[in-house]
């Protein structure tokens, strides 16, 4: 790696956001619920915020999702929100019979200081029916953080509700996973399968390939479908090692691996030659095997795939935004085959950007990103990136949550050596097409090179 | 104060669900409808005016709130319109913890100022939300500073979350253009046949299949409320003759007020199937002529319509045969049904039902008898809302052949490996006018007979029980070069 002077990490001081790069916590958290088997996430707060997110993981996932509400009203906001919480418990319960509730509190609940958790204690003392049902509560208000929290906070919650405070004899072949929002349904699949190539099974909380990967079920299920089940999170203890994968999950490792003993080892990333290496390390060291032949070979093609695609890369100019580990995978990957980080925007903040190599990582939104992205290659963002793109005249890979004009993007994989290799591919083909367009088109009508927006047909790869 | 607002809006007298109320109902209002905690689906009151407001292409629609507010829901919507994108951008205070403890009416001061020099629109609509109502920001009084401090017209939206339903906030919104918008400004072009449409939207731009034929007609459009339209457009509707009220309980309260305000009379109509849009330009017709247009625009309208109906059911004719018989549930909450269900009925489809979740009494009589017409003299349902499991059911054991619904419930049609059509704001297809009854029928046959339908049906090899394993040996025997090694 080339060594460089540390980026600033710098707050725009603005008051008035515009094209919001930030989605809520409290979504963040829902989405982790939905990696967990038969669990049904519910919001403590008025309905239109569960109706937002709702929508919002419906045009991401393309999958109906379980979400509900407590419904607070006016009235119920000043007089305080248990009897919604009661109710809402018993009709999910009645409805839907989950497993698990998760119930993440909103901004609204939070600013009237409601006692979420001790409210819960009383609720479950008078209402036998919920016995059944694992309540797993989390403080979430809108206003602090985002998406990447809120999932963080989901995920040490639900440790701290269903693995218990012991240390376990420890299974030989057993590992957890402590997954990122950044992964899609398909880099589970992907690292589940990498994982059980060293004869281990792996324990991945939130799992979302089974929930949300697209499947097509016999009968109609209220609540998640697949998942990682109750069981399994309540054995966590019981493992040989644990993977925590993303800055934002390096609380829950450390919340696991105090409770249980299990060692938890925390990689920033599975997407780049050497973050992968890292892994193989860990699984060799955990499994007492070699690495496979398989992922042997695979290391190879993603050598030969750096260096066919790094003339792409090299010398491009690209900005990026999004939650930051996410933006942390594929900013170390592009810099990694030559490109030049123009803008980095993430929506929170995250002191650890400040090892990538560039000037500047802004905390802000997409307007941020457009104004420093203008004369740049490509640019790297969710959805919402189209508009800014448009303005800045740049061509967009759509990368991040949401992606809601694109199919296929839950299937894409960006980890392991394989997921890796198919990455760097694509987005050199990307390049390629900018510099192709350029090429071929030469000068546009204003005398300027690269102003015309260009399509690009990059969301599916082989 | 908007428990007041809120209150009047509750009491619009010209309300069809209001006017059947007890007097004790009315009082609850439309806002605790529907409201069971653990069982509620549907947007806030914020999200309703939203909804309303932000087709006016021009202005800057800030939202005063934390992230969950804006952040999980912007740049939703595509309107049709060529010209501003403004209102595309998604502005916010993103409020912070610190903002909520300290308040955030000063933060929202200066993103108003910053928005107004960094974009300069003609005016800015401010949204409150939730969490800055319960902690007592006071957007009125920021507003009126702003516009007197900063020259450009601040418009308060007071429509947080929690005090009730999308439906009501579609008033609520209306209520600020009405309270602060209509009537500020004198154009200095009135002419005698001009109209507002309010409650358009102007989905996927769809509008465009209507302002034709207006145009045709000699009537101007003075303002859209709210699709594809400016702020001085609005600000100027009160100089028009007539106004139509297309979804008309959306916006009721904003008719009325201009009625008593202006005296400008309304009638409500729909530009969805062919029998409504021709019954409402007949009806613009005759109200522009009794206020004073040429007579000779009845004769003009009439001849219009008949010649605009024949050439679309002559279009529509040709998808007959393709759609024949196929069975058609139809769910949504905005869109009204009936007019789309005559149109389905004509091409020989069976409507097995439609949903009147937010319809009025006098909408769901309408979808009723509407539902009597089927051809094949089974009679339709009307349904409240189903919940998905039932609905996934209906599809499994071929009650519908396709189902024309919002976005939200798609999954469950799909999932059960059935056909689907977006009919709500989201679509990206426009079906209003003879021109979208039209498109609707061509797309639904483009969905409805689409081959991959057979494909996904086919059950994996697996699940068959096996006939006859040897005729692949067989084949290949057949094949010469398997001949000659023999
Ligand atoms: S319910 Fe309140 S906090 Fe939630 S989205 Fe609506 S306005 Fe915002």
């Amino acid at each position: 790696m080339t060594h460089h002077a540390p980026a600033s990490v710098t707050k725009v001081r603005k008051a008035l956001s515009v094209s919001p790069l930030k989605t809520s916590a409290p979504l963040g958290a829902a989405m982790a619920f939905m990696g967990v088997e038969g669990s049904m996430p519910l919001f403590h707060g008025s309905q239109g915020c569960t109706a937002f997110a709702l929508v919002m993981l419906v045009r991401h996932f393309r999958e109906a999702i379980p979400l509900q509400t407590t419904a607070m009203s006016e009235v119920s906001t000043i007089l305080g929100g248990m009897e919604n919480v009661e109710q809402a418990l018993v009709n999910v319960v009645k409805r839907a019979q989950p497993k698990l509730i998760g119930l993440a509190s909103t901004g609204l609940t939070e600013t009237r200081g409601e006692d979420m958790i001790g409210d819960l204690k009383l609720i479950r003392a008078r209402n036998r029916e919920l016995d059944d049902v694992v309540v797993v509560p989390v403080r979430t208000p809108d206003f602090s953080g985002g998406l990447e929290m809120g999932w963080g906070k989901a995920v040490k919650a639900i440790i701290e509700t269903l693995v218990p405070e012991e240390k376990a004899p420890s299974s030989q072949n057993r590992v957890n996973v402590l997954a990122g929002s950044h992964m899609t349904p398909g880099d589970i699949d992907e690292l589940r399968d990498i994982i059980a190539c060293f004869g281990l099974e792996a324990t991945i909380l939130p799992d979302l390939s089974g929930s949300l990967d697209g499947h097509v079920p016999d009968t109609w299920i209220p609540t998640t479908l697949g998942g990682t089940t109750l069981d399994e999170i309540r054995a966590m203890g019981w493992a040989k090692a644990t993977i925590a994968i993303g800055e934002h999950m390096r609380l829950s490792g450390e919340t696991l691996e105090t409770r249980t003993g299990v060692p938890t080892t925390q990689l920033d990333r599975l997407t780049g030659l050497e973050a992968v290496d890292r892994l193989m390390t860990v699984l060799s060291q955990v499994s007492g095997r070699p690495v496979p032949t398989r992922l042997r070979r695979q290391r190879n093609q993603l050598v030969d795939a750096l260096m066919d695609s790094h003339f792409a890369f090299g010398g491009a100019r690209i900005a990026i935004a999004g939650e930051p580990d996410m933006v942390w995978a594929y900013a170390t990957l592009v810099s990694g085959m030559g490109a030049q980080l123009q803008a980095v925007v993430v929506p929170t903040e995250a002191p650890f950007l400040s090892a990538l190599d560039t000037a500047e990582v802004v905390v802000g939104d997409l307007e941020d990103l457009a104004d420093r992205a203008e004369g740049c290659d490509l640019m790297i963002a969710n959805a919402n990136g189209r508009l800014p793109a448009h303005r800045a005249g740049v061509p967009h890979f759509r990368a991040g949550f949401p992606i809601v004009d694109r199919v296929g993007s839950n299937h894409r994989v960006t980890i392991g050596y394989r997921g890796t290799r198919d990455l760097s591919f694509t987005l050199a083909n990307a390049l390629m097409d900018v510099h192709e367009a350029h090429g071929t088109h030469g000068q546009d009508e204003q005398g300027g090179y690269g102003h015309t927006p260009i399509t690009l047909n990059t969301e599916q790869e082989g | 104060m908007i428990s007041d607002r809120i209150a009047s809006v509750f009491n619009e007298p010209d309300c069809d669900k209001n006017r059947a109320k007890s007097d004790v109902d009315r009082k609850k209002g439309c806002a605790t409808k529907g409201l069971t905690p653990g069982a509620a689906a549907g947007g806030c009151a914020f999200d309703g005016a939203k909804i309303a407001l932000q087709p006016v292409t021009d202005v800057v629609h800030l939202v005063h709130g934390p992230i969950a507010c804006e952040g999980n829901s912007w740049d939703t919507r595509n309107v049709g319109t060529k010209g501003p994108m403004i209102y595309r951008w998604g502005f916010t205070t993103d409020l912070s913890e610190l903002d909520v403890i300290g308040g955030g009416e000063k933060k929202l001061y200066r993103a108003i100022k910053d928005a107004i020099s960094k974009y300069d629109p003609p005016a800015v609509f401010v949204y409150q939300t939730c969490v800055p109502a319960l902690i007592g920001d006071d957007i009125d009084t920021v507003c009126r500073v702003a516009t007197e401090r900063l020259g450009k017209p601040v418009i308060p939206v007071n429509a947080p979350g929690f005090v009730g339903s999308k439906n009501l906030g579609n008033k609520l919104g209306a209520q600020a253009l009405l309270d602060h918008v209509v009537g500020t400004l004198e154009p200095d072009d009135v002419g005698s046949t001009d109209i507002n449409i309010i409650g358009e939207y102007d989905v996927a731009g769809e509008f465009a299949a209507v302002e034709p034929l207006l145009e045709r007609l000699g009537i101007r459009i003075r303002a859209c409320i709210t699709g594809r339209s400016r702020y001085v457009d609005i600000a100027a509707a009160h100089t028009a003759q007539v106004n139509m009220m297309v979804c008309s309980q959306a916006m009721i309260n904003l008719g009325r007020g201009m009625r008593e305000k202006y005296g400008i009379p309304y009638f409500e109509g729909s530009f969805y199937g062919i029998g409504d849009t021709s019954l409402s330009l007949r009806t613009i017709a005759k109200m522009l002529v009794e206020r004073g247009a040429d007579a000779d625009l009845i004769d003009r309208t009439e001849a219009l319509i008949a010649e605009e109906e024949a050439k679309a059911w002559a279009a529509m004719a040709e998808y007959k045969p393709r759609l024949e018989g196929k069975k058609v549930l139809l769910y949504t909450g905005g869109v009204k049904s009936w007019s789309v269900v005559h149109a389905l009925q004509e091409m020989g489809m069976e409507v097995i039902g439609t949903s009147v979740r937010k319809s009025t009494e006098d909408d769901k009589g309408k979808a009723k008898r509407a539902l009597q017409q089927n051809t094949t003299g089974k009679m339709g349902e009307l349904f409240g809302s189903i919940p998905n499991g039932e609905m996934y059911r209906m599809f499994k054991d071929g009650e519908a052949d396709i189902m024309l619904s919002g976005g939200r419930s798609q999954f469950v049609a799909l999932k059960a490996r059935t056909a689907w059509m977006d009919i709500n704001q989201e679509r990206h297809a426009g079906f209003e006018g003879y021109a979208g009854m039209i498109e609707m029928v061509r797309q639904m046959d483009i969905e409805i007979n689409n081959p991959v339908w057979e494909q996904v049906r086919l059950p994996a090899p697996w699940d068959e029980v096996p006939v006859a394993l040897t005729p692949v040996h067989t084949a290949s025997a057949a094949t010469p070069l398997a001949g000659a090694a023999e």
